[in-house]
């Protein structure tokens, strides 16, 4: 199987652990990953805030970067919930046929990190050590666009050492929503104080996500709170030994 | 065949759709209310769990909400014919059927309506036409008092507020908030609250008792909205839980009706699907108290008069949008609402229009037209609750990506961009090729001391302002990547 890594433009410049995590996780499962140094973003953010016509490249780029891989994997829940449900829309809209047809072959074969390695590869187990007090918040869009369900959680479980305490009111937003944090900031910032709340009631170490994104938001607000609470992604946990 | 020399505009909503003040703004004032945000977070999650119960007790959910919305997706597609039917049905059995392009035309037809019966006060039963197109001021400024008697109407009436909830329009009001309303206000709207009035919620629910049995007894004519109307019989439709409604449509002489376009369902058959639906995300209840049906008029039972205006108000100009009209299956139960993080947290008032939440964020600006309302299809985070819960599955997270578009659409003519614009242009052609954005990531170190020392340029310090700005790394993923290999 030939697999490409969508690293995603946010890991890129600013969380690179996050990528080095599921390059590593990958490779201690038997699998070889390559990144295509072609891919940027996927546009998400120009598309979610209505830049469609300034998004139109993007979504032509990904195809373009990710066309003849098996598996595109990324360790994002919102950028993989883009590519598949907001691109071929935007393809069509483009009137290129031969374009859309690429699009729905890529979009097809993207998969969120938890649903490649329980989906696809078939592992729940994946062989991780990390022994902390974690609390899982599952994203929006893996939770609600993808449906990846308790695939993050059944990983968790299995992590050796791995002390899991349920999140209240996990399935409530943290507030981020893209450009939402920055054009209502003040209504994302209340709802970002409620989700603190609920993950300092749990007394966790740590609290991860498969979105970087959301915890860069809920991590922004711990840090600035002297919590002690620290925002890991879900790859860093699994790739932990 | 007939070639239009320009296709005929379908007229824009107008009435209490819009407020003017963007929902930041407005949003930010709301938040600062720590007695709304009290009242509206314990009232929206025991609703929340209850409607979640209600709902898991049907095996046929799923199934039930794919025939609601693939019935109201027909009655989109042939409204001109179903309308039709509907008015022939209606004038058939002795009603008569009035269409108003907007509120405007509605508000002048019903007061010229009660004006020709002679009465000077009418009764009200709940309805969010009438509240959308302001149809209470009309009839106050031309002499007519208007009395509303859903327990909850009638709070927000007496009040001098708003409506902030479809269902629950007084859901920003805690007892003790009701009770001073109740004191103060009742007798110079009839009779007066009983001496020594507490806040306990069965003698809050007497004092309105008794001063609406007045206003039931004495009205001459009611004024009330519709959930449906089926077509093939003429049939109008209104679900309510008090029996206030029931009182306004039976007892006095004179029924107006006002109702809009989307509001129709084919047959009797398509109801029942309906009449499962609405309850048990609304309330959270198996089946509402009271459902009162009528069709026409019938001698020696009920009113002897009964007109039934037709409103668009922007609904025409709504079914023109192809990636918007679904908004139109809305049967204003208000799950979404209850569901909402951002409407949790704000409250209704600050979206600006009769139709709050999720479901008032993409039908307000559909129906006055984007440019009147651009900042409602940003008010939301797009977490995606409002489209798990909704009865007739309107894909509203999708809708509101769509209207986001038109709004930014609606802004290029603009012969200065604004600055988002510039920003996302430029993001844009950085990421259009790869060669670029490696130059950009490489910045980001530069970016480092900044980050430290907090020295963040808009829109960073709007993001800083609570939260803390991540620092870049000293490499970057794609340079490691490099590196290694």
């Amino acid at each position: 199987m030939k697999i490409a890594l969508f690293t995603t433009c946010l890991v890129d410049g600013l969380f690179p652990d996050v990528g080095k995590a599921t390059v590593t996780l990958l490779e201690r499962l038997g699998h070889q990953v390559e990144v295509p140094l072609d891919q940027t973003c996927c546009g998400q953010m120009h598309l979610n805030t209505g830049y469609t016509r300034e998004a139109r490249p993007m979504v032509r780029g990904f195809a373009e970067a990710f066309t003849g891989y098996d598996a595109i994997v990324a360790p994002s829940g919102s950028c993989v919930g883009s590519v598949r449900h907001q691109h071929p829309a935007v393809a069509r809209r483009m009137r290129d046929s031969a374009l859309a047809r690429q699009v729905d072959a890529v979009s097809g074969r993207v998969y969120e990190l938890s649903e490649f390695l329980i989906d696809v590869l078939g592992v729940e187990d994946v062989g991780a050590r990390y022994p902390h007090r974690v609390t899982y918040h599952p994203t929006c869009h893996s939770l609600r666009l993808l449906r990846v369900e308790d695939k993050p959680l059944r990983l968790l479980r299995a992590v050796r050492g791995l002390d899991l305490v349920e999140l209240p009111d996990a399935e409530q937003c943290c507030g981020f929503g893209g450009t939402f944090a920055l054009k209502n900031a003040d209504v994302s910032t209340a709802m970002l104080a409620d989700k603190m709340t609920s993950i300092l009631t749990t007394d966790a170490e740590v609290v991860t996500a498969g979105d970087s994104s959301c915890l860069m938001h809920i991590g922004g607000g711990l840090s600035r709170l002297r919590s002690g609470v620290r925002p890991v992604h879900l790859a860093e946990i699994l790739a932990a030994t | 065949m007939t070639t239009f020399l320009g296709l005929p505009t379908a007229p824009a909503g107008v009435g209490h759709l819009s407020s003017g003040r963007p929902f930041p703004d407005a949003a930010r004032a709301a938040l600062a209310d720590t007695q709304l945000r009290g009242n509206l977070g314990h009232a929206t999650s025991t609703i929340r769990t209850k409607r979640a119960r209600a709902v898991a007790e049907l095996p046929d959910w799923a199934r039930l909400r794919a025939a609601g919305a693939a019935i109201k997706d027909d009655v989109l597609a042939n409204l001109d014919r179903y309308l039709v039917q509907l008015e022939e049905q209606v004038t058939a059995r002795g009603g008569t059927v009035h269409w108003a392009r907007d509120a405007a035309e509605a508000n002048s037809i019903v007061t010229r309506l009660v004006k020709a019966t002679g009465a000077r006060a009418v009764v009200k039963v709940k309805s969010m036409a009438t509240q959308e197109i302001g149809l209470n001021e009309a009839l106050e400024s031309a002499g007519i008092a208007a009395w509303e008697t859903d327990l909850a109407e009638l709070i927000v009436q007496l009040g001098n507020d708003e409506p902030s909830h479809i269902l629950v329009p007084a859901i920003h009001r805690n007892r003790t908030e009701i009770r001073d309303i109740f004191v103060r206000e009742m007798a110079s709207a009839g009779r007066p609250a009983p001496d020594g009035l507490t806040d306990d919620p069965a003698a809050l629910a007497e004092a309105a008792r008794l001063h609406l049995r007045e206003k039931f007894l004495s009205a001459r004519v009611a004024i009330s909205g519709a959930n449906f109307a089926v077509a093939e019989t003429g049939t109008l439709a209104v679900v309510e839980s008090e029996g206030n409604g029931r009182m306004c449509l039976t007892l006095p002489r004179t029924l107006i009706t006002v109702m809009g376009i989307e509001k129709l369902v084919p047959t009797w058959r398509d109801l029942e699907v309906f009449l499962q639906l609405l309850p048990r995300s609304s309330t959270a209840e198996r089946m509402n108290p009271y459902t009162s049906m009528w069709t026409g008029v019938t001698p020696g039972d009920g009113p002897g008069e009964f007109h039934l205006v037709l409103l668009d108000n922007g609904r025409t100009a709504t079914l023109a949008d192809p990636e918007g009209r679904s908004a139109l299956r809305c049967i204003r139960c208000s799950a979404c609402l209850n569901v909402c993080p951002v409407y949790e947290r704000t409250g209704g008032h600050a979206y600006g229009s009769v139709y709050p939440g999720p479901i008032g964020a993409v039908l307000s600006p559909q129906l006055t037209g984007v440019e009147a309302n651009k900042s409602l299809p940003y008010a939301s985070s797009l977490c995606g609750a409002c489209y798990d819960v909704c009865p007739v599955a309107i894909d509203i997270p999708t809708m509101l990506v769509h209207l986001r578009e038109r709004v930014v659409d609606a802004g290029r003519s603009r012969v200065l961009p604004a600055p988002e614009r510039v920003a996302m242009a430029a993001a844009a052609w950085t990421m259009a090729r790869p060669s670029r954005w490696r130059r950009v990531l490489r910045l980001g170190r530069w970016a480092r001391p900044m980050a430290r020392w907090r020295i963040l340029p808009p829109p960073v310090s709007t993001w800083a302002a609570a939260r803390d700005v991540p620092v870049p790394p000293k490499q970057t993923f794609r340079d490691w990547w490099k590196e290694r290999r």
